[in-house]
């Protein structure tokens, strides 16, 4: 069985993400395989180790450089990889529909997509290529079992979890629990940069959504140091909690 | 037509689908589009969405909508969303709904983008508020692990919004009563692709978590379970709060994955936020950061967390709680 497992590249989580005249300013931020979707690679290369994969096949939607959070992937044991070329900031729609045919023509059984991506902070795309595909998918997935074209696994649902057993093919979304990911060695890393990565594009689609305008989220915040004894820090804090931001 | 999906649990309206009627009223009231609410329920099976409580949550629903279309069929149970998507996709198309409202729920961000690629039309997901501007339906969300907030907007119809659990107010009751109308769509036979072994309830605190007006959230600065239960419990009891977790924590077992606050957690936007022995990375931050007020004891006082607080606490939590309980208690 060939399992794929989608990648995106997001900025590094302690990145400062700016923004400039409502556009978004990404200068000097370095970009980074996205952690959700570490965690489907690191099933994947399981499944494979375990016998049930014959091959790990790493896909990735975005602009050339993408190509890094690919290396990262076969660093970590994926066999091939596959870069479909796009914008960075697509809609997970638009998306789905663009590897739709990367996923086919790797005869894939199995997809792993990260549970929420760290860019759109959307969930989104796993459901999209589900529904692209013609597939059932499994969401926020922490545990999963396969043997014999069937697989069972455990999701998070609103207000607790579940056990689903199923047929391939099928398309596993990541939550954190699933597979701890491993940290690439040297000589891996070495030999990564030796694993056949094709590029291909797509035909431009009509846009399903756009982004329009950004804007800092930051709230203002008083940002009020409060040191010395505990004692007098927290009268201090009860009193400034309740006359001045009126919260108690 | 502006069309609510309604979730629902033991006969009653889910929180979110007062807060989509808010929202609802305000896009209906805008375009002059009608305004319906769609309720989809098991047939006879007695679970969440039994065939009793289709009828009490619509009934419920017609006090606020002037429509109320349910379809009741024993796929819908338990809730999947491809039977749910077969459902909504039928119910929009036949209803000629131009916006479709969901909650962000787990299941409402499932079949969200199933429904908008089906239909062709757009999604505009786990949104913290939508209108109309010149025509176009145009919504506001994070981005960037909430780093940023983006506006974006829809380029195709239909337009399916999901949006984000506790963001808009609750609606209050209409004078009088809605129509209650039943709608027929063609299911095939139970797809036995995903078949449900068992569904397991979390412990009740996440529910109050994300509803909670206060959240007391402790990190792995509080060293033990022992103390994460003498100082967090104790405070949240005093202040009446939901009670949070830092994945650290969780990840040692000291509390359950429902407590979790941030990216794979619970996102929450209580009126004061309490985090304690808390560094404040920025998975973490992305659920909390739109909280109202926010208070941070760490003994490191160039902790990341202060850099968001509006009231930074350098001192050491086994001192300043007890000492925090005291001074409430003190003002009753
Ligand atoms: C893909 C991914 C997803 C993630 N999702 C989440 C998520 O949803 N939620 C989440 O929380 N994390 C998440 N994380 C993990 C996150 O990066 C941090 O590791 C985690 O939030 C740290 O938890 P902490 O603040 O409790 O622990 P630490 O970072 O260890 O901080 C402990 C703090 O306590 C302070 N301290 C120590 N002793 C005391 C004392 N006696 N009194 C007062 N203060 C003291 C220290 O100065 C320090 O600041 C995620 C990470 C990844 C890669």
């Amino acid at each position: 069985m060939t399992i794929v497992t989608v990648v995106k590249q997001v900025p590094e989580a302690e990145a400062r993400v700016r923004v400039v005249d409502g556009a978004l300013d990404l200068a000097g931020v370095t970009f980074v395989l996205d952690g959700m979707d570490e965690y489907g690679v690191e099933q994947a290369l399981r499944l494979r180790e375990a016998g049930t994969a014959s091959e790990v096949v790493v896909l990735g939607y975005g602009p050339r450089e993408t190509e890094r959070a690919l290396r990262t992937a076969l660093a970590m044991g994926a066999d091939r990889a596959v870069l479909v070329v796009g914008d960075a900031f697509d809609d997970p729609l638009t998306v789905a529909l663009a590897l739709v045919e990367a996923v086919r023509e790797a005869a894939a059984e199995m997809v792993f997509v990260g549970g929420k991506h760290a860019d759109w902070d959307s969930a989104a795309l796993g459901p999209a290529l589900a529904e692209a595909l013609g597939w059932p998918h499994v969401d926020w997935t922490t545990a999963l079992r396969v043997e014999d074209g069937r697989f069972e696994a455990e999701h998070e649902i609103d207000d607790g979890s579940e056990t689903l057993r199923g047929s391939l093919p099928v398309v596993i979304t990541t939550q954190q629990g699933l597979a701890e990911p491993r940290y690439p060695t040297l000589p891996n890393i070495m030999k990564a940069n030796r694993k056949p990565l094709e590029e291909r594009s797509v035909e431009p689609r009509p846009k399903r959504s756009s982004a329009r305008s950004y804007a800092a989220l930051e709230r203002q915040r008083r940002r009020v140091v409060i040191e010395g004894d505990a004692r007098s820090a927290a009268d201090e804090l009860v009193r400034r909690l309740r006359d001045e931001a009126k919260v108690l | 037509m502006i069309l609510i999906v309604v979730e629902h649990a033991a006969g009653e309206p889910r929180r979110s689908a007062l807060e989509l009627v808010s929202v609802g009223r305000s896009l209906a009231q805008a375009s002059g589009a009608p305004l319906a609410a769609l309720v989809l329920a098991g047939a006879g099976t007695g679970g969440t969405g039994g065939a009793l409580g289709a009828e009490a949550v619509a009934e419920r629903m017609a006090s606020f909508v002037p429509d109320v279309h349910v379809v009741e069929h024993e796929v819908l149970e338990p809730p999947r969303a491809e039977t749910m998507t077969r459902a909504l996709a039928h119910a929009a198309t036949t209803l000629g709904a131009s916006v479709l409202l969901l909650p962000a729920s787990r299941l409402g961000l499932s079949c969200g983008p199933r429904v908008a690629l089906r239909l062709g039309g757009s999604l505009l997901e786990d949104v913290t508020s939508v209108a109309f501007e010149d025509g176009a339906v145009v919504a506001t969300r994070p981005a960037f692990l909430a780093r940023v907030s983006v506006t974006v907007v829809a380029e195709a119809e239909p337009v399916v919004v999901s949006v984000e659990l506790g963001a808009p107010p609750r609606a209050s009751p209409l004078g009088g009563a809605g129509g209650v109308h039943r709608l027929e769509v063609p299911f095939e036979a139970r797809d036995e692709r995903l078949q449900s072994l068992s569904r397991r309830a979390l412990a009740k605190e996440r529910v109050a978590l994300d509803e909670a007006e206060v959240v007391v959230c402790g990190g792995r600065g509080l060293g033990s379970a022992e103390a994460f239960e003498r100082h967090v419990l104790r405070l949240a009891e005093r202040l009446g709060a939901g009670v949070g977790a830092t994945r650290a924590v969780v990840d040692v077992g000291w509390r359950s994955y429902a407590e979790q606050i941030g990216q794979t957690g619970t996102t929450v936007a209580p009126r004061l936020f309490v985090a304690l022995g808390v560094s404040g990375a920025v998975q973490h931050v992305s659920g909390m950061n739109r909280s109202g007020v926010i208070v941070a004891v760490n003994t490191d006082a160039d902790a990341p967390i202060f850099r968001i607080s509006d009231y930074c606490v350098v001192g050491d939590v086994n001192e300043v709680v007890p000492a925090l309980d005291e001074a409430l208690a003190g003002i009753g």
